[in-house]
């Protein structure tokens, strides 16, 4: 019970002045660090989902899960179990690309279904939309070729839809 | 107000300001008095309160913290939300003290701010203050309104979301041009929050769980805290242990949910609680905890703390189920439910041979209440603690309320008090505020007109908000404030003595400075001395004589300490005490 480990909270929220404010607020008031935080409207506009990736331990994430439900403008808190539900991330990087190494680059990138979306005379731009494991993965293979830049929007996570389920996001069970 | 003005005022339509809104908001919540300070970017809504035909007295303060406090300490007293008023900006920061101070004490309290005008918000305007970013991690909630027509909907679900579940501040920050704009003004008939419920379904399955605990134990204890006060659930609770026959611990917040003169009560728990709570349950068996929290006062030592206890743990709050304690069993939701329910169950079971099978247990706790009162040691000098027993005297049978500041006077007379009933026993317990026990007791006053209200407060602590014996003139708000003048910050010097080698570090105030009776005299209340015991007896008879705001300047030996003492960081029966037996306590048996 005492080992961290990691958790993604999907948290349905109503789309409101304050909202990120007051759900990140409570993290750090909390004691708790979010690793990754990544926030979008829903398919509905009063409602947006705001995921984030704790490193905590069970108990910890029981209390901060409670705490989010308290706060009025939180709808409803899930943990996202990693093996029910899809994890995705967005990764724009920017590698050294001369003209010696541009092929293997480009032949890496398609392995792992990462998109050229720009050139330029020494560097190309990378986009890859996958598993934050696998954007993990891509990085380390290019870091020998010199990245100059990267940047990673947070994680979204989604239930299977194979996983049948009456409700879209059905309720974590705080009632002990 | 009657049930018919209260249906009209929720009915009201009409053009008018958003200022108005606010006051008609404000009848429509059954709003009968508030506290403030106008300003600036509150103007407008102060110019409607003289404007507008209306039921609420507004209750003019020296200082916001003290309309925050006495909106408190109105709540507390009467059940009903307190409301507090201030401009933008510095009066809006004044308020932070007692809304933090309702947070951690679940006070329902709605705050109302003045904001600069909408198109100056986020320019460093004159007296702009970020407030609700400023208050966001002590509310339930907070509203910034954007919109006139936002208005009433915003003070309904602000008064809704303060009373309702564990109750809270709530704080609704109005930028002046609202304020002053026009619109069609309606009062909503019902909330729309979709995140918020403060319902919880009936388990039946955990009733079960917890009554067949109940029933396997041999040393059970019920520990109770404020949540039985918010719920109204005193009724309930003394019959729940006189059923199950268990003593009761009350900790400084529910000091009056269940009487201390009742047979099973063991009064006070924690740091400076009686060494009987302590002991009962540190051998205790099974810890029912009825809107209780764990805090670090109570337990000292969490893992040391109820060691071979399980847990039924009863609240309104999921969040403190297992936040500091694992409950074994949890029961969500309504005392006012959940009590009788569980009390049902008990008696279906085989609770006569239970009863008699724990007899010993009941017996040994109730011979150590006997036999270790909390006590104090006379001298030369007057001692507090004779002051608190003489109050408790002449006040026994009447309707007495009684509020503190924070410190050795709280704890002496926490100790020493006897209090029957809930909602007579107002302290700062988890923010332990300093100051607020002259406005606290204003409001209470206030609430409750025909009650005896008596403050009793440190010199430190009457320092902080004295100003508000003005208000308490103005008014004609006739509490006995009784400072027990040491000329010390008593407690921090209690800490100094014990744990750092008597270096009295910025402690000393000097009692004379100021001469309280002549300061009382200065605003127009009766001030008194006493340094004898002889001399106490007199001015309490006096004070209570003349009904009017008093100030008494008793001076105590500043040597006295609060005894019995849990050292921070140790288990909670490990208590040090006076030099009698000047040594770590021996667990009770």
């Amino acid at each position: 019970m005492a080992t961290p480990g990691h958790h993604t909270l999907s948290v349905l929220v109503e789309n409101r002045p304050g909202v990120l404010s007051r759900v990140s607020g409570l993290f750090s008031r909390r004691g708790f660090n979010i690793e990754s935080l990544a926030v979008g409207p829903t398919e509905r506009a009063d409602r947006s989902v705001i995921t984030i990736r704790v490193d905590c331990t069970r108990h910890s994430v029981e209390q901060v899960v409670k705490q989010l439900d308290k706060l009025i403008d939180v709808i409803d808190v899930l943990e996202v179990a990693p093996d029910s539900a899809i994890e995705r991330e967005l990764l724009l990087i920017k590698v050294k690309a001369d003209a010696e190494h541009r092929l293997e680059i480009m032949r890496m990138a398609e392995v792992f279904n990462a998109r050229v979306v720009d050139a330029g005379a020494t560097t190309l731009l990378l986009e890859c939309v996958e598993h934050p494991d696998r954007l993990a993965a891509l990085e380390e293979l290019l870091s020998p070729y010199e990245i100059v830049e990267a940047v990673r929007t947070g994680r979204v996570a989604m239930t299977r839809a194979s996983i049948a389920n009456e409700a879209a996001r059905p309720k974590l069970n705080i009632l002990g | 107000m009657s049930d018919s003005a209260l249906d009209k005022a929720r009915k009201r339509t009409g053009k008018m300001t958003g200022a108005e809104a606010i006051i008609r908001s404000l009848e429509a919540e059954d709003v009968t008095i508030c506290w403030g300070i106008p300003g600036g970017a509150i103007l407008p809504l102060y110019d409607a309160f003289m404007r507008c035909d209306h039921s609420i007295q507004h209750v003019l303060v020296r200082h916001e913290q003290g309309a925050g406090h006495m909106a408190q300490g109105y709540a507390r007293a009467t059940g009903k939300v307190g409301v507090c008023i201030a401009t933008s900006g510095p009066g809006a920061t004044n308020l932070v003290t007692p809304i933090a101070d309702a947070f951690l004490d679940s006070t329902p309290l709605v705050a109302i701010t003045g904001q600069v005008p909408t198109h100056l918000i986020g320019t460093d305007a004159f007296q702009e203050a970020d407030i609700t970013g400023i208050v966001m991690p002590i509310v339930k909630h907070s509203f910034l309104v954007q919109r006139v027509e936002d208005i009433p909907r915003a003070i309904h679900e602000a008064f809704h979301i303060a009373s309702t579940g564990r109750p809270g501040p709530v704080l609704v920050d109005i930028p002046k041009d609202l304020q002053q704009a026009e619109f069609e003004f309606a009062y909503p008939e019902q909330v729309e929050l979709p995140g918020y419920s403060a319902e919880f379904p009936d388990v039946p399955a955990s009733i079960a769980a917890a009554a067949t605990l109940i029933a396997q134990s041999k040393r059970p204890i019920i520990y109770v805290g404020g949540g039985v006060i918010n719920a109204e659930a005193s009724e309930d609770l003394i019959l729940f242990a006189e059923t199950l026959q268990a003593p009761v611990t009350t900790t400084l917040l529910a000091k009056g949910a269940f009487p201390d003169s009742h047979p099973l009560s063991v009064q006070m728990p924690g740091m400076h609680g009686s060494k009987y709570a302590n002991w009962a349950i540190h051998r205790s068996d099974l810890l029912i905890t009825i809107g209780a929290r764990f805090d670090d006062r109570v337990t000292g030592k969490l893992d040391a703390f109820a060691p071979g206890a399980k847990v039924i743990h009863f609240d309104i709050d999921p969040a403190e189920i297992s936040k500091n304690r694992r409950a074994d069993v949890t029961l969500l939701g309504d005392l006012k439910r959940t009590l009788p329910a569980l009390r049902e169950a008990v008696v279906e079971t085989k609770n006569a041979e239970r009863i008699a099978n724990q007899r010993d247990w009941l017996t040994d706790v109730q011979d150590w209440r006997k036999e270790n009162p909390f006590r104090y040691m006379k001298g030369e000098k007057l001692k507090p603690q004779y002051i608190v027993e003489q109050f408790d005297r002449a006040l026994k049978g009447k309707d007495a309320i009684w509020v503190t500041g924070v410190g050795q006077h709280q704890m002496w007379a926490a100790q020493f008090l006897s209090i029957d009933g809930p909602r007579r026993w107002l302290t700062s317990g988890g923010l332990g505020t300093m100051g607020f026990g002259v406005p606290a007791a204003i409001g209470a006053q206030q609430g409750c007109p025909d009650a005896y209200v008596v403050n009793f407060d440190g010199d430190g602590c009457f320092q902080m908000t004295s100003q508000e014996l003005a208000t308490a003139i103005c008014y004609d708000v006739p509490v006995i404030h009784a400072v027990m003048n040491n000329g010390w910050l008593g407690m921090v010097r209690q800490w100094q003595e014990l744990f750092h080698d008597e270096r009295f570090s910025e402690t000393n105030l000097f009692g004379t400075i100021p001469d309280f009776v002549k300061l009382a005299e200065a605003y127009g209340c009766l001030g008194l001395r006493a340094e004898t015991e002889a001399e106490v007896d007199a001015v309490i008879e006096q004070a209570i004589a003349e009904r009017r705001p008093t100030v008494i300047d008793f001076r105590i030996d500043h040597d006295e300490k609060v005894y019995p003492m849990v050292p921070a960081g140790a288990a909670s029966h490990e208590m040090i005490d006076q030099v009698w037996d000047n040594d770590w306590v021996e667990e009770g048996v």
